[in-house]
């Protein structure tokens, strides 16, 4: 065996993603990660409520800006990320398989399955509303049209297993249709997600379009739910008692709340159920008027 | 508080629809499997007119007990009509749709009668609506693939519905008439207050020869309804009503597999920018603020009209609402009718006297109100702000609050700041501004140049705290499917 200087690699820090920044926890907490044989892989942010609430109001502050982009420019930012996941999609192989235990070639099955997922919601941002809205043949002089428009802030409870896949099949949807999101990692693997982070960061996602946390999905999801300025949250990642008591603090404020979803395989085409389900409908009714010499006829 | 005295032009001689074509029984049962049966317990309540007080009718009150029968018998019916095919459930629709409108004059005084509501509105808006919901579900029936909710959409199982009592019947039609289209069966409990029009439906039921325990129909309090609601046997509530009673009705239902949709509470703002036609305006706010009483949801209850206009908007407005006629609501001249119970009229009058403490100006046209029965003058307050009760609050009454705006962007700006989200009205003659306000109003019906409009094909429901789902339309399908 010769005495070979192996070079030291560098490590990264995982940070959170939050308004377009890379905190650590305001609490200066952190936990273990390891991979699903027991190795230490990275000490991972242990967020708090405060970093929760922080994480809401960057997600407020984004909705205006990105609710209001174009639904075509938003798609050619959702393209945008997958993009730059093509591009460091060796790295995400990586920490698929050390997050989920599979081998390289599995885990690249599933970076692949991600990417495409990215593709496939950055089409869909400027088809939703003609698939879902619509003129109404109502019975009388006026034109009414129904239009799909984003609920607001969703906090989305990334799925625990399907570290990555997963994560990216609960939040594009969100995103898609113009809702910004605070997404709460998966708990055991969230090293996957605080890298989305950095992918997002560099794919013209505006700051605050989606915000990632990690650490204690319980303790992070509890502020999220009772906060009075989140309007929906996704629930993927709770388990039976916990998706009910989040359900129950989500009543305060009426939030729409989608309930955990058994998935058997996260490689299915989704549906269009996740972009519907933090969609608001709003019908808007315009009298049609008459071009008779009675002039005006509202 | 300014009474302003008006001399009339003219007087109307008394135009009273003649009550001898309802028949109400002195007693009615609950409808469960197809009959009318008394409470387990027993039990019943008097039901009144409110603009007289006098008793209407003694009816049955629903207790656990008979929550317990009418969702087993709805259980049972809906093993056998989600398996009907689509086409038969329609024609089975589409005869109730009819029979609706054979007897929409006896309905249309009958609800005047239990709820209090001019006949003007029962005829000319609640029952042609009422049917026409029916016939527009009564085509989805045999339809639902085509719907946009996959090829093969299964209905839900059995879904507890609890209706309000400002649109009985209509609030019934908009229940009933999704859930059965999309194969559910039905358990609903109409408001303690006016039962009766539910009781009348059970017998179009009947008469249409819709199958047993398909439509099961409960009269009671909200202690039937939460039993109602928490039920293990029910699959999907639908609510309509209050805002506190849809967040307790949400903890109820979660953790459960039961779908919920909610039709809450508002505090709609009707917006008149300065270049608006100010005389169709004036017609949109007193259609908006006091159709039915005021007693509407989706009604606007804030004014915000932009200061350039306000004195003139004001005037024109309260020489309009010195021309209303408030009074017997089944006469056909009836503009304004009673307020539906005793209770109501408390909270109405409670949160007006908070308004004039708070320092808003109160101001109502000349209004002999009748000695018995439960009124209240139309009511505005001017000079009120954002942070006033009667701006925040929903009054479900009579009384509409007076705010001020100087540029579009405050105008939308303080029509959003509300928990609710439900309706909004926008006058103005600029096309590209109704566009704009329309698309940054959070609220879930928009009505430029109009208000108050509905229709079977146009969904209606709420942002924000004003709940969720949509009733009507395609889009009301969805909350009757397992999708």
């Amino acid at each position: 065996m010769s005495e070979q200087h192996n070079r030291l690699s560098v490590f990264k820090t995982y940070k959170l993603y939050v308004g377009g920044k890379f905190p650590r926890s305001e609490s200066g907490r952190v936990y273990e990660v390891s991979d699903t044989k027991g190795n230490w892989l990275a000490n991972a942010p242990l967020s708090s409520r405060k970093d929760a609430r922080d994480a809401v109001v960057a997600a407020r502050k984004a909705f205006g800006g990105w609710s209001g982009a174009t639904a075509y420019n938003r798609g050619q930012v959702l393209y945008r990320v997958a993009e730059m996941l093509e591009g460091r999609r060796e790295q995400f192989v990586r920490e698929v398989a050390d997050a989920e235990g599979l081998s390289k070639g599995k885990a690249a099955a599933v970076v692949d399955a991600t990417i495409d997922r990215w593709v496939w919601y950055a089409g869909w941002t400027d088809k939703i509303a003609q698939v879902v809205g619509g003129a109404n043949p109502v019975a009388g002089p006026y034109f009414n049209l129904s239009s799909p428009e984003p609920t607001g802030v969703v906090a989305v409870l990334a799925p625990q297993e399907s570290s990555f896949l997963g994560l990216v099949s609960v939040v594009a949807p969100v995103i898609a249709t113009g809702n910004t999101a605070v997404v709460v990692a998966s708990e055991r693997a969230p090293l996957p997600a605080l890298s989305l982070g950095e992918v997002l960061a560099t794919s013209d996602v505006p700051g605050g379009v989606v915000n990632v946390l990690s650490g204690r999905t319980a303790e992070i999801a509890a502020p999220l739910a009772a906060h009075q300025d989140v309007n929906a949250i996704d629930l993927a990642g709770a388990d039976e008692s916990l998706a009910k008591e989040l359900e129950v603090a989500a009543a305060d404020n009426l939030k729409r709340v989608l309930r955990p979803q058994p998935v058997d395989d996260w490689f299915a085409t989704p549906g269009i159920d996740r972009m519907t389900a933090f969609l608001e409908t709003k019908t808007v009714w315009h009298p049609t008027g008459a071009l008779g010499a009675s002039g005006s006829s509202y | 508080m300014t009474i302003e005295k008006r001399s009339s032009a003219f007087e109307y001689a008394p135009a009273p629809e003649s009550r001898a074509i309802v028949d109400i029984a002195p007693s009615y049962g609950l409808f469960i499997d197809g009959e009318f049966i008394e409470a387990a317990d027993g039990k019943v309540f008097k039901t009144l007119s409110p603009s007289t007080e006098e008793v209407l009718s003694e009816v049955a009150q629903a207790g656990e007990a008979d929550v317990e029968r009418a969702v087993k018998a709805a259980r049972k019916a809906f093993e056998t009509w989600s398996a009907l095919p689509g086409s038969e459930r329609a024609k089975y629709l589409f005869r109730i749709a009819r029979i609706v409108q054979e007897r929409s004059r006896e309905l249309a005084v009958l609800e005047t009668l239990d709820n209090g509501k001019p006949i003007r509105e029962t005829r000319d808006a609640d029952l042609p609506l009422v049917a026409a919901h029916f016939f527009y579900y009564a085509g989805w029936a045999d339809k639902l693939e085509h719907a946009g909710f996959g090829p093969h959409p299964r209905p839900l199982g059995v879904a507890g519905q609890v209706i309000p009592w400002n649109f009985p019947l209509l609030m019934l039609a908009w229940k009933i008439a999704p859930a059965l289209a999309t194969g559910n069966t039905v358990v609903l409990k109409p408001a303690e207050t006016t039962p009766l029009s539910a009781l009348f439906f059970a017998d179009i039921c009947r008469q249409a020869g819709l199958p047993k325990g398909v439509v099961n129909i409960l009269p009671g309090y909200g202690d039937a309804g939460a039993a109602l609601v928490a039920h293990p046997g029910v699959d999907k509530v639908a609510f309509t009503g209050s805002t506190a009673v849809g967040k307790e009705i949400a903890r109820t239902v979660a953790g459960t597999r039961k779908k919920l949709t909610l039709e809450l509470g508002g505090k709609g703002a009707n917006i008149v920018f300065d270049d608006a036609p100010l005389d169709q305006a004036v017609e949109g706010i007193v259609n908006g603020i006091f159709f039915n009483q005021g007693q509407v949801c989706c009604a606007g209850s804030r004014l915000l009209v932009q200061e350039s206009v306000h004195d003139e908007l004001l005037d024109a407005l309260k020489r309009r609402l010195g021309t209303l006629r408030l009074g017997d609501p089944l006469d056909k001249n009836t503009d304004i009718g009673a307020i539906n119970s005793a209770e109501q009229l408390a909270r109405i009058t409670a949160l007006a006297e908070r308004g004039e403490a708070e320092g808003a100006e109160r101001w109502s046209p000349a209004c002999d109100l009748p000695e018995s029965g439960y009124w209240f003058a139309p009511t505005l307050f001017t000079n009120v702000t954002q942070a006033h009760t009667i701006a925040r609050e929903e009054i479900f009454g009579p009384v509409l609050s007076v705010l001020t705006f100087r540029t579009p962007d405050e105008a939308v700006a303080k029509a959003n700041n509300t928990p609710y989200g439900l309706s909004a009205g926008i006058w103005t003659e600029k096309g590209s501004r109704i566009l704009a306000v329309a698309n940054k109003l959070r609220a879930g019906v928009v009505w430029s140049n109009t208000f108050n409009k509905f229709d079977p094909t146009s969904p209606f429901g709420g942002y924000k705290e004003s709940g969720f789902g949509r009733e009507g339309g395609r889009h009301g399908l969805e909350a009757y499917l397992d999708v």
